[in-house]
């Protein structure tokens, strides 16, 4: 074989979320009921936006997270079994290759021809000078980057645009067939109704998102194959590498967290509203006492005990990776461990106030059992709660992850994250000229995804809230019209509202 | 004579995410100075909107776009936002229907009648503070000076309903906009409220604009009244004609739905079908669906005003000139069809199904640190009564009497202190949990409010079974497979339920919030009725629904309890619904029954001066029933958490003599269901 899988405790995590989630949408596949809300968020236009960058993001931190050994070329132990390297790699890194192999020597500003900083050369005629040299990788195909590389630069940019608009319409066309044959029409209605926005999916929001994203995403790549789009480390490293191996860190950090502390906010909370009593005592005093330890001076201890045994214990690792991802789990436990009561606490309260609906006597009044009125009025009427919770604590986690980094006590310093990145380039802001790309890349990236990840949420919540009540479009369009007729009465010197808007009374006729 | 409130054409609409709704829609009335005008209608008819339009303080998905509201002749709909302000509070003021929620809780009640002053007057601090005391004293606050720096929290509802009345009194409107301002309000509280604002107007000389539901409310303080339906006025008469001859189908259907005891033993009138949508547009008449007398020219035409007597003007093509015959024609069609099943009485059953005696619920006050017990709640205080197989049995009381948790005692949802609840002989409250689960198909509890009583997550079919599955699986070590139901019988079965209370069986796929407000209540009755209970404990069932439900839910009790036999411990503060249903009557206040007896003995003479002021405090319809000399009750329900010594109604009796106020009285009986606890008749 020429590789070894390795599946390490967060990969093992991360297949089992993907599991969950597959198996809760098969069988909501089958409870059509349950489907419902879920189709109400396919309508709304932000979160299907938000949706589409996640995709990739998801994407990349899936394909990161498939993780083995290549076998190293040629070489077999004495007893003739393959010898695999030591170090891990995953899907994604085969993938960038490139980027991962393509090392200079140290800083290069972004798409620059050369190092960052000065380094002496010596001459041909045998002097020495200090200059700015070509770097290793990043367009060592130009003769003289001073006149080339602007050119060049465009040049490969509308290439990897026109190959991104060309995978783009692709997708556009199979997708457009695909939704025709299911509703059942011609293929060119479909598209008129896409792009009059008239699809009950905001199919076209999507397709511009996407656009977007497929058009960005050929430049990138047509410009990354010669220059380092997002320039280099300290060690010479590609920015636009560490920038995405940084999504699987923040990804497994918020969702993994969450996971952990989920069933122990739901029962704890839970309980203690609906059992009052001791229960309730004895929960509120366990959380009251473990929110009121700092959480940061906890984490910090426990990170820093779980180093001393990692240092102390290195024959329980077989590579690097293993530690890292060892403390990786081991600081969303904790993570998870600090993070629980707020959502307990909010439980607590919510489940108080249902205990006493009439609903929940009325089940009383059948003899449901305990347990039954826990896991079907309670439990599915604090579900938006739990939801809520779990994307708002994504974002928070992911920004938590790079603070703690930053602060020393995060990740594994070998393990690319936002925070390490952020940590790398605390030191170079303070320096003239400025090293600002690793900065700005970190900030990016970690922005698009909290901010997609909120928009979805909000879209979620929207859905799922049936109290929530929006304007569509095309209601608060007709009470924009109807405002503009009051304007243009003013003006004739009667303020009164004088007329249906003309689609007002077209709305009631056909609702 | 120059009307003081002229509305012409109003037409408001509500955007929402489909069509828009057209809350009022071409809404016409005049109010004159000096008069109390009634608008009448069931909920979601726009009547509310209507105020909010006049005040313009719809909220922001509202707006109105065609129409005049005219005072004085000057169209509020031209003024700028700045003078309409001056307009608010000042020449129209508003008071609401929740006292509880429109004072601010955390201004003393001083300091909230000083904005609307500050607002129109120029006054200065000694002046205000005067006018603040005389409002308050205007509107009966004991103890004014001392009251009015106190917060909203220390007032009862009904006091806090007096402040709301002062505070719009303080800017002298000519017009008063008084939306459900009783609703809230417990029935002897309601008839002070009345009171004083009769007063008031006659005092003031300002116009009033009630809007409500209650033909009782109606009949007691309007002079003209206006009936509302699905955004327009139908009707228009004086106080006189309209309740001596209601002319539109609409206001006849309203007065035969309602409750009384001439209808004991038949069956309710009931308007079919619901108040349409107001978001189609409408061809003929909006009542023709659910109108008896609806033919051809109802669908087609909207009707035009018809004045049929002076003052008195209605929207109906059957009182135009051309379609006298017709009518003819149709009043003997409802002569024939509208004549309404009689019913039976039940045959009298002597061994009784439920046996309560002494039964005391007090919960307790814990205080400081370590939450010692420093008193009691006394929140059902012995009470003793007992119900017969296929018989009703009322619980009448205010608010805080403990009605409900009588009702929630009985079945053993919150633990009793005392005494002892006894169903077909077996006691109830010394059962542990297990042991209660397999007694408890035999009793059920239908709640107040259909709107909390329904888990908003779960289908119908899923509500309804999940009782059935729950005292089933209980005998399931004892029941073979093959006698368990299956999924497809349990369906069968709750199709046969939704069929019973009138539903249709596609109902079952659908979630409670599609449902409106009195067939979520049916589907609360389908969900008790399921494990086949003998009785069934139903608090205030009809209480949040409107005239025309109630009338259907109260004769789907009345047809179930015929076909099914059960018992029923009906918990309500609405004497007309006890006079239609009850067989058997206790009235209770503060946590005892100061009186019970068959119904006809209480209500026909009562003896307790409680109950005799709860009775007269009950609005009628009647004209000729009006009291001159009602023995309106002062004063308010005390808390049970600290009752007066002795009878704990002396403080609000009129009678009360020393005795009273030592020890409570025995039990003086006046026949051998009759009986009540008061010295006024000798003890036992």
């Amino acid at each position: 074989m020429p590789f070894d899988p390795v599946i390490l405790w967060t990969d093992a995590l991360v297949y089992l979320l993907v599991a969950v989630v597959i198996a809760i949408g098969w069988y909501m596949q089958r409870h059509t009921h349950l489907l419902t809300p879920w189709r109400r968020v396919t309508h709304s236009a932000s979160g299907m936006a938000a949706l589409t960058i996640l995709f990739f993001f998801i994407l990349t931190g899936l394909l990161d997270t498939i993780h083995f050994r290549p076998a190293l070329d040629n070489t077999s132990n004495n007893l003739g079994e393959k010898v695999y390297s030591v170090e891990v790699l995953s899907l994604f890194d085969v993938i960038a290759t490139p980027l991962r192999t393509r090392v200079e020597k140290t800083y290069s500003a972004p798409l620059s021809a050369y190092l960052y900083a000065k380094e002496t050369v010596e001459l041909p005629d045998g002097s020495q000078a200090r200059e700015f040299t070509r770097l290793t990788f990043g367009g060592i195909h130009l003769e003289d980057p001073e006149v080339q590389r602007t050119g060049d630069i465009t040049e490969r940019s509308i290439r990897g645009a026109a190959g991104g608009l060309l995978v783009w319409s692709v997708i556009v066309m199979s997708l457009g067939m695909l939704l025709a044959r299911r509703h059942k029409i011609s293929f060119l209605q479909m598209q008129s109704e896409i792009w009059k926005g008239t699809t009950e999916t905001p199919w076209h929001v999507i397709m511009i998102t996407l656009g977007l994203i497929l058009v960005l995403l050929g430049i990138v790549v047509a410009l990354s194959t010669h220059y380092h789009v997002l320039g280099t480390d300290k060690v010479g490293q590609d920015v636009l590498y560490q920038s995405l191996k940084s999504i699987r860190t923040g990804l497994v950090i918020g969702t993994l967290t969450t996971l952990i502390m989920l069933p122990f906010a739901l029962l704890l909370g839970i309980a203690a509203g609906y059992f009052r009593g001791w229960v309730d005592d004895v929960i509120q005093y366990t959380y009251t006492t473990l929110s009121s330890i700092p959480s940061v001076l906890l984490i910090a201890a426990a990170v820093l005990m779980m180093q001393v045994y990692i240092e102390t214990h290195p024959e329980m690792f077989d590579t690097i990776s293993a530690r890292a991802d060892l403390r990786l789990l081991f600081l969303c436990i904790i993570l998870g461990i600090t993070s629980w009561t707020g959502l307990c606490r909010l439980l607590r309260g919510e489940t108080l106030k249902l205990r006493e609906m009439e609903y929940i006597q009325a089940a009383h009044a059948f003899a449901v059992s305990h347990w039954r009125i826990i896991s079907r009025h309670i439990l599915p009427n604090v579900m938006h709660i739990v939801l809520i919770t779990i994307v708002m604590d994504f974002s928070s986690l992911v920004l938590a992850e790079a603070v703690l980094s930053y602060v020393g006590v995060g990740v594994d310093p070998s393990m690319i994250s936002f925070g390490t990145m952020i940590n790398a380039a605390r030191l170079e802001m303070a320096r003239e000229p400025m090293v600002w790309w690793t900065l700005l890349a970190a900030f990016g990236f970690m922005f698009i995804l909290v901010l997609s990840a909120n928009l979805f949420a909000d879209a979620v919540q929207n859905a799922f809230n049936p109290r929530i009540k929006t304007l569509s479009e095309r209601v608060s369009r007709s009470s924009h019209q109807a405002g503009n007729m009051l304007q243009s009465n003013t003006s004739s010197s009667r303020p009164a509202p004088a007329a249906i808007s003309p689609e007002a009374k077209d709305n009631t006729v056909h609702p | 004579m120059m009307p003081l409130l002229e509305i012409e054409k109003l037409k408001t609409i509500l955007n929402t995410d489909s069509a828009p709704i057209h809350a009022v829609d071409g809404l016409e009335l005049k109010i004159l100075k000096g008069e109390t005008f009634a608008l009448l209608g069931e909920s979601g008819c726009g009547k509310s909107m209507t105020a909010l339009s006049i005040m313009r303080l719809l909220p922001e998905t509202a707006e109105i776009i065609e129409g005049h509201i005219k005072i004085d002749g000057n169209d509020l709909l031209l003024l700028p936002e700045t003078d309409m302000r001056k307009v608010r509070g000042k020449r129209i003021s508003m008071i609401f229907q929740e006292p509880m929620l429109s004072l601010n809780p955390v201004m003393t009640i001083s300091s909230q009648i000083k904005e609307v002053l500050k607002q129109h007057f120029d006054l200065h601090h000694a002046d205000a503070q005067k006018r603040i005391l005389g409002l308050l004293q205007q509107v009966g606050i004991p103890d004014a000076s001392r009251r009015m720096d106190e917060f909203p929290f220390q007032f009862s509802g009904g006091m806090k309903q007096r402040v709301m009345i002062a505070m719009a009194l303080a800017g002298e409107p000519e017009l008063l906009i008084a939306d459900e301002p009783t609703t809230a309000l417990d029935v002897t509280i309601q008839a002070q409220v009345l009171d004083l604002m009769r007063d008031l107007q006659q005092r003031t000389r300002m116009a009033i604009l009630l809007i409500t539901h209650d033909l009782g409310v109606v009949a007691e303080m309007a002079h003209r009244i206006g009936v509302m339906y699905a955004g327009e006025i139908i009707e228009t008469a004086t106080c006189e004609d309209f309740f001596q001859q209601p002319a539109h189908p609409y206001s006849q259907k309203l007065f035969a739905a309602l409750p009384e005891r001439a209808k004991r033993n038949q069956g309710l009138a009931v308007i079919n079908g619901n108040v349409p949508p107001l978001s189609q547009a409408f061809q003929g008449c909006r009542f023709a669906e659910r109108c008896d007398h609806a033919w051809e020219l109802c669908r087609q035409t909207a009707p035009e005003w018809i004045e049929i007597a002076p003052g008195h003007r209605v929207k109906c093509h059957l009182f135009s000139k051309e379609n006298e015959s017709e009518y003819q024609v149709n009043m003997r069609e409802k002569q024939t069809t509208s004549a309404i099943e009689a019913y039976h009485a039940t045959p009298h059953q002597d061994s009784p199904l439920l046996n309560v005696t002494n039964l005391k619920i007090h919960f307790p006050i814990y205080k400081g640190l370590l939450k010692h017990t420093i008193g009691h709640v006394k929140a059902v205080d012995g009470i003793s009564l007992t119900i017969a197989p296929g018989k009703t049995l009322a619980l009448v009381g205010e608010s805080g009497c403990g009605k409900t948790t009588v009702g929630k005692g009985i079945c053993q949802l919150i633990p009793t202190t005392a005494g002892s609840v006894q169903l077909n002989g077996s006691e109830l409250t010394r059962l542990t949990r297990n042991q209660l689960r397999k007694k408890r198909a035999e009793f059920q509890i239908i709640f107040q409010d259909p709107y909390s009583s329904l888990n908003p997550r779960m289908r119908i079919i899923d509500i309804i079974v999940e009782g059935m599955n729950a005292l089933v699986s209980d005998h399931r070590d004892r029941i073979k497979p093959e006698q368990q139901l299956s999924s497809h019988q349990k369906e069968n079965k709750v199709d046969e339920l939704l069929q019973r209370v009138g539903l249709p069986p596609e109902a079952k796929w659908r979630y409670p919030h599609e449902f409106s407000g009195g067939q979520r209540q049916r589907i609360a009755i389908a969900r008790a009725l399921a494990v086949n209970p003998k009785l069934l404990i139903c608090d205030e069932p009809t209480s949040a629904l409107d005239v025309s439900v109630q009338a259907q839910i109260l004769n789907l009790l009345r047809t179930l309890q015929q076909s099914l036999g059960l018992a029923y411990l009906f918990i309500t503060h609405n004497i007309s619904v006890v006079e239609y249903l009850a067989d058997e009557i206790a009235v209770m206040y503060l946590g005892r029954i100061v009186e019970k007896g068959h119904v006809d003995e209480v209500l026909n003479a009562p003896k307790h001066p409680y109950t005799q002021a709860l009775l007269s405090s009950v609005p009628m319809i009647e004209a000729t029933s009006r009291r001159t000399n009602s023995t309106h009750l002062k004063g308010e329900l005390p808390s049970p958490a600290n009752t007066p010594s002795g009878c704990y109604f002396h403080p609000r009796c009129p009678y009360v003599m020393p005795i009273c106020r030592k020890i409570y009285p025995d039990k003086s009986t006046f026949s051998p269901t009759h009986s009540a606890h008061c010295y006024l008749y000798s003890q036992n």
